[in-house]
């Protein structure tokens, strides 16, 4: 696998350049390797640590501290169904047992096809427009049990 | 019946807001001109602490209070970060301002930079808000072509930069040192303080941290006046805010308000347009899911952040979450609990290890394997609210504390009639046992 100052070497001068200290580069390096590979991978990390000059394990630190970086590979279309309390008042958990039944799998697991990957989220800030749920970081609002299969059958 | 009053929201639904000429055509910018060739540095804060402009985000301090404590001539850069890390369940408001006037909040920004004396502004934006992150992202661009971002800024002389954060996924990292640490490219471990980040802040540099809806009502306070703003609402709660309400309501939504104009529960009807199917309310969390709950016979406090603190709670970040009659109050105990373990940063015993104790003892009594005296033993927990690092222990403690004060009855009854539970006694007893 070429590496992303092989394959995107702009991108990563850019992101360095944004800061006055290179260690803030991390986070935006981690979402460029995301983006790069489909999941922040352990080369990747390997990478960024030589880029930022520190050790893969603090770059492993810093990216499984935030949830969002996927550390394995994600479905072709990954959900992430809010279950917090504005979500959950409004039927986030039946919507969540329906995605599990429908899809065969529990939260944070990949269908074998690799299609769909699942994952119950805290609260995605859509409280008003309840319940809410995320396709590859796009957001549907007022997703339900009872509609959230038209949803599912639009993506390919 | 109370209406809206539109500040932050008035220009949404004019055409092209989200572009430099959009946004000009329906009177933007000009609070920026004014303040950058008509005003001093000094000026402004002044015209701000006149407001009596509270931070939006949560913790409601005076804002111009916050920045007159930026150093005078600091040798180091100073710098302004824009918390729009919206992470608070039931909050979701500064997303409204992202989405749909993101050059209000990059006004309000370079004016605020101009009065704090920054060159360098940061919006750390939670990861989620993809969407978000690319329409501020745009804006910015435009703006800088326009001439409104970077070198002498409208012909004034003043230098500013603004640049966007994405977190990704961390409640934490909207706690402000937390906020700093993650930008400085961390895990968002939240600081000791002092020193505060008004000393020593963002690479150990003066910075000052707002929340999305204070930056955004800057404007505003420089068009019309400190005075004006002020005259609006209550003594201690003035100008206008955004409340998010949602849960068990006809029409939830975000809408801004003048508080003091009404109570609590008249916003709920009003606004909310009553509970689905007619049903009573159980309770509400008046201010983000930090926030003691309150009963429904407490509902009739007035819309204010003085009044709602001294009816025990707060109003917090405006988000309002009603629960109706049916919701199994120990149930969205352990909710939150669950809530509070997984975004626990993990560095204070307290609450790394209080967060997993309340969600062992609540869940337990939730499944009918709870003991008689559970509930005095997580308000025990709770005595040790003021011993971490950051809030996070607190936010954590505040509700589990009210769920199980204001509600207890329900968790009494879970316990007697559970595994563990002494049905053949009266609560009393089992409680004592």
């Amino acid at each position: 696998m070429p590496s992303m100052r092989e394959t995107c070497p702009e991108k990563v001068e850019d992101i360095l350049r944004r800061f006055p200290q290179r260690k803030s580069a991390s986070i935006p390096l981690l979402y460029l390797a995301w983006e790069v590979y489909g999941y922040v991978s352990p080369e990747a990390m390997e990478e960024i640590a030589e880029i930022l000059g520190t050790s893969p394990a603090d770059v492993e630190g810093i990216a499984s501290f935030y949830t969002m970086f996927p550390l394995k590979p994600l479905g072709k279309h990954h959900i992430e169904v809010c279950t917090n309390i504005s979500c959950h008042l409004v039927g986030a958990q039946p919507l969540m047992s329906h995605l599990e039944n429908r899809l065969g799998i529990k939260s944070g697991e990949r269908t074998e096809d690799g299609r769909f990957s699942l994952q119950s989220v805290e609260c995605l800030a859509a409280c008003a427009w309840a319940p809410c749920l995320h396709v590859n970081g796009k957001e549907y609002q007022k997703v339900t049990a009872e509609n959230v299969d038209e949803l599912l059958n639009s993506l390919d | 019946m109370a209406q809206e009053t539109r500040v932050l929201l008035e220009k949404l639904g004019t055409p092209d807001l989200l572009t430099v000429k959009g946004y000009r055509a329906a009177g933007g910018y000009q609070s920026l001109e004014k303040a950058l060739k008509e005003m001093t540095p000094e000026r402004i804060i002044e015209e701000v602490k006149k407001s009596s402009l509270q931070g939006r985000g949560g913790a409601a301090f005076p804002t111009g209070m916050k920045w007159s404590f930026i150093p005078k001539n600091s040798p180091k850069p100073v710098y302004l970060c824009c918390n729009a890390d919206e992470s608070e369940p039931g909050t979701c408001k500064d997303r409204v301002i992202i989405d749909e006037n993101p050059h209000l909040l990059i006004e309000g920004m370079l004016i605020s930079c101009f009065a704090i004396g920054s060159h360098m502004g940061y919006i750390y934006i939670r990861g989620e808000f993809h969407r978000g992150a690319q329409i501020l992202m745009m804006a910015i661009e435009e703006a800088r072509r326009e001439g409104l971002i970077g070198k002498n800024i409208l012909g004034s002389g003043f230098d500013c930069e603004l640049e966007v954060y994405r977190g990704a996924g961390a409640y934490i990292c909207g706690e402000e040192t937390g906020l700093l640490t993650s930008l400085e490219g961390q895990k968002g471990y939240p600081r000791n303080k002092p020193p505060f980040p008004a000393i020593s802040g963002l690479y150990n540099s003066p910075t000052i941290i707002n929340n999305v809806e204070t930056l955004a009502a800057v404007p505003s306070i420089i068009e019309r006046g400190g005075d004006w703003f002020k005259s609006m609402g209550s003594e201690k709660s003035t100008g206008t805010k955004l409340l998010c309400l949602s849960g068990h309501v006809n029409k939830p939504g975000v809408y801004e308000v003048v508080l003091g104009q009404m109570t609590l529960r008249e916003f709920i009807m009003d606004f909310g347009g009553g509970i689905p199917g007619g049903r009573k309310i159980k309770g509400v969390i008046p201010g983000g899911s930090s926030m003691p709950v309150m009963r429904d016979e407490d509902l009739d406090v007035k819309l204010t952040y003085e009044d709602i603190h001294a009816a025990g709670s707060s109003l917090g970040s405006g988000a309002i979450i009603v629960m109706d009659e049916t919701v199994d109050m120990v149930e969205m105990c352990l909710l939150l609990a669950h809530f509070y373990e997984h975004e626990s940063c993990g560095q204070c015993t307290p609450c790394r290890e209080g967060t997993r104790w309340f969600v062992q003892v609540v869940d337990a009594i939730l499944k009918g394997e709870g003991h008689p005296g559970d509930c005095d033993l997580l308000l025990d927990i709770c005595r040790s609210e003021f011993t971490s690092i950051c809030p996070l222990w607190v936010a954590a403690v505040w509700p589990v504390r009210a769920f199980v004060t204001k509600f207890r009855e329900e968790f009494e009854e879970k316990i007697r009639n559970g595994k563990y539970g002494k049905k053949d006694q009266p609560a009393a007893m089992a409680m004592a046992g």
